[in-house]
Formats: C-alpha cells, structure tokens, sequence
C-alpha cells in the first residue's frame, strides 16, 4: 500500500540512478545531434556551430550511402535468415536425447564466446584464405581451383561469418522454447495419425514463433551494427560498406567529424523504423 | 568536502612516495605514446638507461598503429595533453606542424648532429623548412627476390630493374600448379596498404594524384595505365586473391617460398633473411624498385618519428628524451647488445657510414632507396603536395582509402579499371570541394 509519501521517497531514491542512465544515454546522442549540424573537421581546425542541413544532404547524397543502405540489409536480412532456420533445425536435434548431450551443447553454443575480431581473423587467415586456409585445401582435394571467397563473394562471407557467431544464439533460445513444449501435445497428434512434418509445422513452429521474434528483435539490434569483421575482413571495400563503415570512415578516416554524426543520426533514425516495424510484428505475435 | 580532503590526501601520499626518488628537482614524469613495432618495443627496455642519465621516468603508452593513430589524433585536435611526446609517421607531421600543433624541434644541442639525419627523412617531417619530428627508425621499398628462382629462370636482377623486366621475370618465375608466384604485390584496400603502393608505383609511371591547382588527376592517361599495368601483371602471375592481400599476407607467401619477388617496406628485408621465420632466408637478393625511365622509381618513404605537442608542460624533458631516443649513441648502444642487423634504421647518414653496419646484406639497398624518393618531389610532372605515396593533406586518410576500395574491386574483378578510375575521380573531387580547394 503505498502512500503519498512512500511514492515520493521511492522517486527521490531512484532519481540517481535514472538521472545516470538518462545522462548516459543522452548526453552521446545530443552531442551528435550537435555535432551533425556542425562543420567539425578536427585537423583541419575547422569548428563552425551551425551549417544547417548541410552535413544530411552531403552524406544522403553521396553515391556511397544508397550502397551502404542496401549492403546493410542484406547482410542483416540474409544472417536472420539463416540463423533463424539453421536454428531452428539444431534446436530440433539437440532436443534429442543423445549421447553426451552436456558436452554437445556446450560445443554448438562456443562460437558465441569468441570475439568478432578473432573470429573474423581466423575465418579470413585460416578458413577462406585462397592459397592457406582449410577451404581452399578442401577444394583441391575435390580438384576444383580454390575460391577466392572475399573478394570474389565478400558479402556472403561476411553473412556466413557474422552466421557462424550468431547461431548459438539463436539456437539457444529456440532450444528453451522448445524444451518448454509439452511432450503429450506431440504424442496426441503422432497418436492421431499427424506425419512428422505436420507435427512440426502446426505444433513446434506456432510454438516457437514467440521466441523466433524475440530472436529477430534482439539480433537486429545487433546485427545492424556490425563492424569488426567487415574491419578486418575486407576493410568495407568489394561493396561490404555498411552504413555503420560508413559513418567510421567519415569520421576517422576522413576527419569530418559533423558528416559522420549526420551520418550516426541517419543511421539511428532507420534502425528506429526497422525497429517500428519489428515490434509490430512482435506486438501481433504476443497477441495471438 | 570530502572529495577534496580525499585528493589532498593523495597526493600528499604520492609526493611522499615518490619525493625521494626525484631528489635534484627538476625530475619529471613524461608519458610517451608510440607503436607496437619491434623497434620501439626495443627502446622501452632501454627506458631506465635514460632515467639514469637524465633523472627524468617515462611513461609508456603503447598501442597498434591504427589505434595509436586515432588516440594521438584526437589528443592533439582537442588539446587533451594526454601525451609529451607522440609517434607520428610522415603524414602527420607536416600537417600538424602547419596548424602550430607541434614544438619546433629547431634548438637541438650541437652534440645531437641534426645534420647527420638523411635529408628524404627530415624533407618529410618538416613544414616550411623546420623540423617538427625527428625520425626514429626510416623506411622506404624495394624488391626483394628469389636468387635461386631467378637463377633457375636464367635472369639476373638488375640492381635498377625497369617495371617491363619486372613483369618478365615474374612470368618466367610463375608455376601455378605447384603453387609458385611470380610477383607478390599489396592490392588489400587501405591508404597504408594497397593505397601506399600503388600511389608510389604510379609516380614511376608518370601519374600524380593532384595538379598544380589541386585538381584530381585520377582521370589521367597515366593512371589508366599504372593500374592497369598492376592487374594485368598480378592476375597473371601474382597469388590468387591478391585484392586482399596487404604487408602480413605477402610477408607470409614470401617466407613460404610461394613468391618469386616482392616488392615492399624495405624492413621486411631483415625478416625475410632471418633463417628462424623464414623457408627461404639463404636465397633473397635485394633491388631498387622498379622505374620505366621516366626518372622517378616507384618506391615510398616513411618514417615513425617523434614530435612533442604544443601543450604540454614537459616540453624541455621530452626534448632531451627525443634526443636521447634519436641519437647516435642509443643506435650504437643498441648494436652493442643485440647486433648491428637490429639497430633502427633508415634515420641517420652516420649509421650507413659505419663499416660495421655495411655487413648487414640489405644495408646498402635500403640506403639507395631511401635516397631515390623525395618526399618535396615525388612525381615527374610537379605537384603542389609533400609525400611520396601520400599526400600530407588532412583528407588524403579518407579519399585515398575509399580510392584504394575501388582498386581492391577493381583487382578483385568486380568492375573495370576504367570504372574504378572513375568513381576514384569523383570521390576526389567531391571530398576536394568539400575540403575548400
């Protein structure tokens, strides 16, 4: 029962921590809405306030944001995609009860653990290297000339490493939800006559369809703002430059720090309106 | 309140505990950023052999060079003071020793032989005349190359080949089916990476990046050509995949014994002939770059260098460890214990001069490349830019990386030459216009 003054003490106890986490979060986003409306370029000595929408127009206008717009989704659409199936089907198996279950499951969800970089230089060095890695050797061994995966096919490189990390993930969850599906359910249908296939597509994937969104929502967030493997891969060249690159390359590389905030800026507002669109769907899928 | 009595506190406790130490008074403590390369890995073990000398500690602060090159960046652009002295290459020092960033290094004690350091070097970290940094250790390229393959291919190197023998020799050395590479070249995108070299290899032939009015020239007969010349080589004779290969990957097929030639940083020399990293450290013989007799040869010049921001407190120390780290003596003290073949190179005449390091193999070729690049005059037709395979603009990071990109697609087969070179120009001239040229 809460009365008025137990209400207020509860606000002034709290008002610490929501004044950190309100600072913590926006004091970097009003800096780059700052910073965005600004010509700030750093070695040139260049800082003037205000240019108005200057920065916006010359980053959507240049030719290398439409690509960079287009590289993001495809990467971010394709990884969902596979993820989400591939996923799903390991969930599948390794609900099995099968020998050694402990030690498998901590094997499939590993790759979660190892940081972007490391993947990234291992997959580059050791896997898809053309003259070196263990790729280009299965190749030769079925006499077939290696494939020069990154730059003759970048972008699904990238999407098969950036997979490779995510699919722990994603099976994780899809294996609870899984697990939380109640056995006697399946047995009615086998009992009635259900084909496998049937039982699967009526009974486990309308089950899992929670826990599919909640995937897709989370790893967008993600996902959205891969870097460290598109750094250390191809260095965003052979059209890898999304739009997280690009906005990097504007504000490291090129030393314009106001064009790379317009850029940051831009970048938030779309990942606002996938966002939009995903907890609509999300919002229908919690309703039925 | 309590904050206060709590620093006062500290310090109080830190005066107290290191007081002592610092007994003749004008004792600092000055924060060094550098990079993680062999050599200055080197020099901090040397550290306390300053501290005797000068009474002054050091501070390290250690980081890889994309890493070092933003901290240093953004420390100097908004004045952190975080650092006394900084590691720069050769493209930051001019630009900031224009912008009044950087301590004029014009006192240096008579004993410091200011002369002494190669002028391609000092050219390189000056602005109008003055030096800003002073190098530490100096680079520039050169060919390394197979003697037993060439031997076997019944060539002999030059010690000026031209790009047309270059290109023939890499045919006669390719065999694809066991894996034999006639030439290793960077293609990886990046303006230190494939950026460098090909800039450097287009001024052999002819090209430059900029006009006199700062103009971009991309569109040129000349850079058509050079690139051109790159491709077609590499994809006959060079490794596959090339477009991602940069200074580690082509090290690492070299050492392999999977290239015929290399051309790159002339460093690499001391690790392609060091017998525990490398298959083939017997039989590596070393050449200028190649030139098309156009009078300029297609090798860069670089140095890592130290300079002291404007701001600090330390200037005078820092200067006495920059003379310290820079001087004769720290070359010959290191050679004293760890070999001549380890000593930095590439800063001093007096180093090239000594009988002893004239033994190291790769010594002289080093010396001679260096000498042949001009940092003031990099091109055949003039330019209005300081640097070899860069120019010492501030934009030249993000043009030239995003120039290099469209090469790397270009190599990788993605698009044309013709196409590259186009988007090349336009980038160029978007980001010049942009910049106020």
């Amino acid at each position: 029962m809460a009365t008025k003054s137990s209400t207020a003490a509860a606000r002034l106890m709290m008002a610490p921590a929501v004044t950190l986490l309100l600072g913590w979060m926006l004091v970097p986003l009003t800096m780059t809405l700052y910073f965005s409306f600004a010509d700030y370029r750093p070695l040139r000595a260049t800082f003037e306030p205000w240019i108005g929408f200057d920065n916006y127009a010359r980053f959507t206008s240049s030719g290398s944001f439409w690509d960079a717009v287009t590289a993001t989704l495809i990467m971010v659409g394709a990884t969902l995609a596979i993820t989400v199936i591939l996923g799903i089907l390991l969930a599948l198996l390794l609900d099995k009860p099968i020998f050694g279950q402990g030690v498998v499951r901590i094997l499939v969800i590993a790759p979660f653990f190892v940081m972007p970089t490391v993947s990234a230089l291992v997959w580059k060095n050791m896997m898809m290297d053309p003259v070196n890695g263990v790729l280009s050797h299965v190749f030769r061994f079925l006499g077939l000339a290696p494939h020069d995966f990154l730059s003759q096919t970048p972008l699904l490189s990238i999407i098969l490493i950036v997979s490779w990390q995510w699919l722990p993930f994603a099976t994780l969850i899809l294996l609870t939800a899984i697990q939380s599906l109640d056995g006697e359910q399946l047995e009615a249908a086998e009992m009635d006559g259900a084909p496998p296939l049937k039982r699967f597509w009526f009974i486990i994937l309308p089950h899992l369809a929670r826990a599919i969104t909640i995937v897709i929502l989370i790893q967008t967030i993600f996902l959205l703002g891969i870097f460290a493997e598109i750094f250390v891969t191809t260095q965003g060249s052979f059209g890898t430059r999304t739009l997280t690159y690009l906005v990097f390359q504007r504000v490291l590389e090129s030393q314009n720090v106001g064009l790379g905030s317009a850029g940051g800026i831009i970048a938030v507002i779309l990942a606002n309106v996938i966002a939009i669109f995903l907890m609509r769907a999300v919002g229908k899928n919690l309703d039925a | 309140m309590r904050l206060t009595f709590a620093l006062r506190a500290a310090t109080a406790l830190s005066v107290c505990a290191v007081g002592p130490a610092f007994a003749d008074g004008h004792a600092t403590t000055i924060t060094i950023a550098t990079v993680n390369n062999g050599d200055m890995i080197r020099m901090q073990g040397y550290t306390d052999d300053f501290t005797e000398q000068t009474g002054h500690q050091v501070e390290w602060v250690t980081l890889e060079e994309n890493v070092l090159r933003q901290r240093v960046t953004t420390d100097i652009t908004t004045n952190g003071g975080q650092f006394d002295i900084m590691t720069i290459g050769m493209y930051e020092a001019p630009i900031w020793g224009s912008n009044g960033w950087l301590v004029a290094l014009d006192d240096l004690s008579a004993e410091y032989d200011v002369d002494d350091i190669l002028p391609a070097m000092a050219g390189g970290l000056s602005h109008d005349g003055t030096l800003y940094a002073a190098p530490f250790y100096g680079e520039s390229s050169m060919v390394m190359y197979r003697t037993d393959l060439m031997e076997a291919a019944g060539l002999d190197m030059p010690d000026a080949p031209t790009w047309e023998f270059v290109r023939d020799a890499a045919a006669a050395m390719t065999d694809r089916d066991a894996e034999q590479y006639g030439i290793c070249l960077r293609g990886k995108a990046g303006w230190g990476e494939g950026g460098a070299f090909i800039t450097a290899m287009a001024n052999s032939f002819g090209a430059r990046v900029f006009d006199e009015d700062w103009a971009p020239q991309l569109d040129s007969e000349e850079w058509a050509t050079t690139v051109n010349f790159f491709k077609d080589m590499m994809d006959a004779y060079g490794p596959p995949g090339y477009a991602t290969n940069g200074f580690n990957e082509n090290l690492s097929l070299f050492q392999q014994g999977k290239c015929g030639m290399w051309i790159d940083a002339t460093v690499a020399a001391s690790f392609v002939t060091n017998p525990d990293d490398s298959q083939v450290a017997d039989s590596v013989g070393f050449a200028l770059a190649p030139d098309n007799g156009l009078g300029k040869r297609s090798n860069w010049l670089w140095a890592w260098a130290l300079g002291i921001p404007a701001g600090t407190q330390n200037a005078d120390a820092a200067k006495e460890f920059i003379e310290w780290a820079t001087s004769k003596e720290y070359i010959e003290m290191v050679a004293e214990n760890e070999g001549w073949a380890n000593v930095p190179p590439g800063a001093r005449q007096s180093l090239y001069d000594n009988p002893n390091y004239q033994d190291v193999p790769f010594a002289q070729m080093t010396l001679d490349s260096i000498l042949s690049a001009d940092p003031n005059a990099p091109t055949v037709d003039p330019v209005p830019y300081v640097g070899v395979q860069f120019a010492a603009i501030p934009e030249w990071a993000g043009i030239w990386t995003q120039v290099s990109q469209e090469l790397s697609a270009a190599y990788a087969g993605q698009q044309t030459v013709e196409e590259a070179l186009e988007k090349a120009q336009a980038i160029a001239t978007e980001e010049m216009e942009a910049a106020g040229y």
